[in-house]
């Protein structure tokens, strides 16, 4: 088995979901945190979705289609999306992209 | 970089397969060998990004649902490095327009089309070259905000 560093871990209450990401978020990383995550919102139907991402060691354009691809799947299920805690790397990736146009971004 | 000190200090080879789980090892290994020079931490995460970038477009576009080589070469100056990242895949039609921020082929599988504009973005130059059928070389360098290459 390769050794694959990255993973997410979870809080909820209130139809609120709190996803932190951590470890290192690219196309390999996405494709597996893609479909744990859309079970995890289909189960839960949260009313906001929040992405914590103060422990993202590195994220690529990989890691916006994911959450892109989580945004929308919020806004089919009638919820917003916000993400926290981006980290100097991760928010020059989030400007680029003009992010700030989908999400609530806060320091958190 | 072109303008100024030109000197090769130290270059590197690297053969992988395109199979996803490369992406880290292709940006670590770049990462590794650029540290030598002691750049920026902000810097060499840009370098890593856009490695990750290029080395993601040869798994998901150039050699899609097949496996073949990627061929990254690094080569670090006195003040700077230039990665290259070529690839014998299915090659590129339109390059322009493949540059353009946003413009991905591959929405299905949420693809932000995203990977030339940080390459372009996060590094000082960026050259693409492509050939329909035979493959793409997408060459990109950057400069160390200070050089402190030791020989």
């Amino acid at each position: 088995m390769i050794h694959t560093d990255y993973g997410y871990e979870v809080r909820s209450g209130n139809r609120v979901l709190c996803v932190r990401l951590y470890g290192e978020i690219d196309h390999h990383s996405a494709s597996v945190l893609r479909k744990d995550l859309d079970e995890l919102l289909l189960r839960e139907r949260p009313l906001r979705l929040v992405f914590d991402l103060s422990r993202i060691d590195f994220m690529d354009s990989s890691g916006l289609g994911l959450l892109m691809g989580r945004y929308r799947l919020m806004k089919e299920l009638g919820g917003v999306t916000a993400i926290e805690r981006a980290n100097q790397g991760t928010m020059k990736m989030l400007h680029l992209a003009g992010m700030e146009r989908f999400f609530e971004i806060g320091r958190g | 970089m072109n303008t100024r000190e030109k000197r090769e200090i130290n270059r590197m080879h690297l053969c992988l397969p395109s199979l996803s789980v490369n992406e880290g090892v292709a940006r670590g290994a770049v990462s590794v060998f650029c540290a030598q020079a002691d750049p920026a931490v902000t810097q060499l995460s840009d370098i890593k990004c856009a490695v990750s970038e290029a080395v993601t477009n040869c798994i998901v576009h150039a050699y899609r649902g097949t496996v073949g080589m990627i061929y990254i070469t690094a080569i670090l100056y006195a003040d700077g490095v230039r990665v290259i990242v070529k690839d014998k895949g299915c090659g590129i039609a339109d390059v322009r327009r493949a540059r353009e921020p946003l413009y991905t082929t591959d929405a299905a599988n949420e693809r932000s089309g995203m990977g030339f504009t940080v390459m372009e973005s996060f590094m000082d130059r960026l050259a693409v070259h492509s050939r329909p059928g035979k493959g793409t070389v997408v060459v990109m360098s950057k400069r160390f905000e200070k050089a402190a290459v030791k020989e």
